[in-house]
């Protein structure tokens, strides 16, 4: 009896084995072909997609993969981000910019062959408006007259929202203030079209837990359409036959990898299985410097990493003591010797040359000045200086900033703060709660436009957690808002910077990059401050210098 | 016994219960919501979110919906991934988790047995030295080390085995497998040498060494059984502790296990998956806790007829 269970115990173990060996030895579709001729691109997408409905998700790597699925009326130039037609061939703007007329192109189809209309976007905007959703870029819309009151159930007739057919093929739009940037906008997630029978298939308007975003289910009007879905694993996109310029797109397929370690990402791009990276790990910048420099790309990226000063308490409703921080940063040795990923220093809110505008205004690095500034405030020397708190979110290279800072504060002004670290979420409630003294956060634009940055700091803008309010300030906004002329537009924005460097409710410390890993092998990836890249001006190529 | 079982598995009840409303209570304390963002969201906006998955009711009706659901089987829809069910998230990891997780668990039954007979046949001798410092090596050394050092060798070096994945290319679960496993060997190899040499000294075995019986026997026949005691209660939380703290591996090796959604739900306050995933692995804790202590009632009749007798 009990050999017999002695030998069953070794039976198990050489089952599993060979359970294991065999296990390991099935091969699926998803194995990498490598092949440029089969034009697979392998793409490193750092973490899972919630979700595929442009009218429901948020973040980057989810537009990343949306990108590929659908197309709005317009979309961007791959290298100088300048509206190009995409579903829209056409449009006419009136003298005043504030009415749009789309000419939508007869072979714009979605991937089963029906064909794109005006009425697809206006139910999709109607869609991307409706409150019950809960599309949390719904305002990427506002410009359009009435959609911020349809947003948020101020109105309940979307007759009133100021788009309409004018026919299958002609979309009215009508903005409430000319809005130069408003072009750009039409390529964004939250403008894009959705296949109203697929919607109604899977559920209502508002159901924001549908499945129509399946493999199997999805329509779309992209150049890719959805072929795979597996969580955690990969999204495969395969080239849509029914894509009005299939002429252009030389991918055959898109492979997303989920690949939110960038350990894991690195060995994946070095082992040949990704084309390119997400991101790459801090430490292994300085190696591909040194030794595959070919590889490793760096550009500047529309986002500004800053400190957000409670300005509503002493001693920081003091514009002297906000300028003595802010003057005594050295953030030059911030980007070389803490981040060391090629940003730049920041000295303003916008990031420079943000379609051609560059800020004028500047907070300088001046350290007497500093001093100065913090004895006219009554703090001679940092004397009687009350101890701040720094809040950060918890995260290492957060930390080193704060630590970095802390000790230049010290140094520069001889004043004493002390650092906090918060969970996510955790610190998101405080900082909207205006709980804290001064606080990280960083913006990353949404358009390229100056207004994507400077339009968070009216008076009780949503994003403005400062609690500063500026009349003049608010004013230069709105009227950049009703004025069409770019350069016109730009001095006010000049001014408006200026206020924001003096009054100093924020202090900017530097400007993102985009750093990431990509195969010679890729071409059509064009760097962009927006990091967009449409996939179907990209293709694989082998590179002649290899 | 069969006694034993009811009363293990009823007393089951209270505890999951018990788990489900602390869990429930401090998610819903700890600041922060699922749909808080760095870009702050209108309030009108929030308010219809919250609206929508009853987010703004009384705590107690949510706890009441929420385990009326519960009983139904539902473990309600994910925030973090709108369109799908926590029933569905955990339906597509599970099976990857528990495969790596089995693996893991026979490569370290494997490995620490062996390791553990090698080395109580001769205490305090080289033979006992080498793999009880190898396992001490391996209890010291966490996944997130080894797991890239295995890479390292055998993937970027070697060209052996791939860098990622799970069942997607040709012995792409070897990897994962050892890191998961070796701590996990580690202790059950030093737990066997431990058990063996308490069983070894006992009589009946002097009894059946002065019978003359061949040593292999003596090992094998009498003493394993009584050795591996200490590895059979060992094996229970083992296995709830594999599952449930695969998450370093499988970030590591890229595989769409559950071990990720586990901790990436609390991050994210997705409060349904939060709840799902604790519910299921506190019911894998005591399941297995309950089967390793069956399973040591079965190899030691002491036990098992003291509870019969209570």
């Amino acid at each position: 009896m009990r050999r017999y269970k002695l030998l069953s115990f070794n039976k198990l173990f050489i089952i599993s084995i060979l359970l294991f060996i065999f296990g390991c030895s099935s091969e699926s579709e998803v194995s990498p072909p490598d092949s440029i001729d089969a034009q697979i691109l392998h793409l490193g997408n750092g973490t899972e997609p919630q979700g595929l409905d442009p009218h429901v998700v948020t973040g980057v790597t989810e537009h990343n993969v949306i990108m590929s699925l659908l197309e709005g009326l317009v979309g961007l130039h791959p290298a100088t981000l300048v509206p190009v037609p995409a579903v829209a061939e056409s449009w006419e703007v009136s003298e005043d910019g504030t009415k749009y007329v789309f000419n939508i192109r007869d072979s714009a189809k979605w991937s089963n062959g029906d064909p794109v209309t005006s009425n697809d976007f206006i139910y999709s905007w109607k869609r991307a408006l409706t409150p019950e959703l809960g599309n949390q870029y719904a305002y990427m819309l506002y410009p359009i007259v009435n959609a911020e009151a349809y947003n948020i159930g101020e109105i309940e007739n979307f007759n009133l929202v100021g788009i309409r057919s004018l026919d299958e093929k002609k979309l009215e739009v009508n903005l409430r203030a000319s809005t130069p940037y408003f072009l750009g906008l039409l390529d964004h997630d939250s403008t894009f079209p959705v296949h109203k029978p697929t919607i109604e298939k899977f559920g209502d308007i508002d159901t924001r837990d549908s499945e129509w975003t399946r493999a199997g289910n999805f329509i779309g009007n992209g150049p890719f359409t959805l072929k795979l879905w597996e969580q955690n694993r990969i999204i495969i996109v395969e080239k849509n036959p029914h894509y009005w310029d299939t002429a252009t797109v030389k991918l055959n397929e898109i492979h997303f990898y989920p690949t939110d370690q960038t350990a894991t990402e690195e060995r994946m791009f070095r082992t040949g299985k990704l084309h390119l990276s997400y991101s790459i790990p801090l430490e292994k910048i300085a190696t591909y410097k040194k030794e595959n420099p070919e590889l490793l790309q760096i550009h500047p990226y529309l986002g500004t990493y800053y400190y957000d000063l409670n300005i509503t308490i002493p001693p920081l409703d003091n514009v002297n003591v906000r300028r003595a921080l802010a003057m005594s940063i050295d953030r030059e040795s911030i980007v070389k010797n803490i981040t060391k990923g090629g940003q730049k220093p920041a000295y303003t809110l916008t990031p420079p040359d943000t379609l051609g505008y560059t800020a004028n205004a500047a907070i300088p690095y001046d350290i007497e000045k500093a001093k100065q500034l913090l004895a006219e405030a009554g703090f001679p020397d940092g004397k009687g200086f009350p101890k701040l708190q720094l809040l950060y979110n918890t995260l290492e290279s957060h930390q080193q900033i704060a630590v970095a800072i802390q000790q230049m504060w010290k140094q520069a002004l001889n004043i004493d703060i002390s650092l906090t670290n918060q969970e996510w979420k955790v610190y998101l409630d405080t900082r909207s709660a205006m709980d804290f003294q001064i606080a990280r956060a960083s913006w990353i634009g949404d358009y390229i436009d100056p207004n994507t940055f400077l339009d968070m700091f009216v008076t009780n803008g949503g994003n403005n957690h400062t609690g500063w309010s500026n009349d003049e300030y608010d004013q230069l906004i709105t009227q950049a808002s009703f004025t069409a002329n770019q350069e016109a537009r730009y001095k006010l924005f000049q001014h408006a910077e200026e206020i924001l460097a003096d009054e100093a409710p924020i202090i900017p410390i530097y400007t993102y990059a985009r750093i990431f890993l990509q195969s010679p092998e890729v071409k059509g990836w064009h760097p962009n401050l927006l990091d967009r890249h449409p996939y179907k001006y990209v293709y694989l190529e082998t590179n002649n210098q290899n | 016994m069969p006694r034993y079982i009811l009363f293990r598995c009823l007393q089951a009840i209270p505890v999951l219960l018990i788990v489900i409303c602390i869990t429930f209570i401090m998610i819903k304390a700890a600041p922060g919501g699922p749909f808080d963002s760095e870009k702050t969201v209108p309030t009108e906006i929030l308010q219809k979110l919250n609206e929508r998955y009853h987010l703004d009711d009384p705590l107690i009706i949510q706890l009441s919906d929420y385990l009326v659901n519960l009983l139904k089987g539902d473990l309600g829809p994910s925030f973090k991934y709108p369109g799908r069910s926590v029933n569905e998230l955990i339906g597509n990891g599970l099976p990857i988790t528990l495969e790596l997780g089995i693996y893991a668990i026979l490569f370290a039954l494997f490995i620490g047995v062996i390791a553990g007979l090698i080395a109580s046949t001769k205490p305090n001798t080289l033979q006992d030295y080498i793999p009880m410092s190898l396992a001490m090596t391996g209890i010291c050394m966490p996944a997130f080390v080894l797991g890239p050092i295995l890479l390292l060798v055998f993937s970027i070096w070697l060209e052996w085995f791939p860098v990622f994945g799970w069942g997607q290319s040709p012995g792409d679960k070897i990897l994962p497998t050892i890191t998961l496993g070796a701590t996990y060997a580690a202790y059950i190899a030093r737990l066997t040498r431990g058990g063996m040499l308490e069983i070894l000294s006992q009589d009946f075995i002097r009894t059946a060494r002065a019978k003359g019986l061949p040593e292999a026997t003596i090992i094998l026949k009498h003493g394993l059984k009584g050795g591996l005691i200490p590895v059979v209660s060992f094996l229970g939380p083992a296995i709830a502790g594999l599952l449930s703290g695969s998450f370093v591996v499988e970030s590591i090796f890229q595989i769409p296990g559950l071990g990720r959604f586990y901790i990436q739900a609390a991050f994210n306050r997705d409060y349904t998956m939060i709840l799902g995933t604790t519910i299921f692995f506190a019911a894998l804790i005591i399941i297995f806790n309950l089967l390793s202590d069956i399973v040591v009632a079965w190899l030691n009749p002491r036990i098992r007829n003291g509870n019969d007798k209570t």
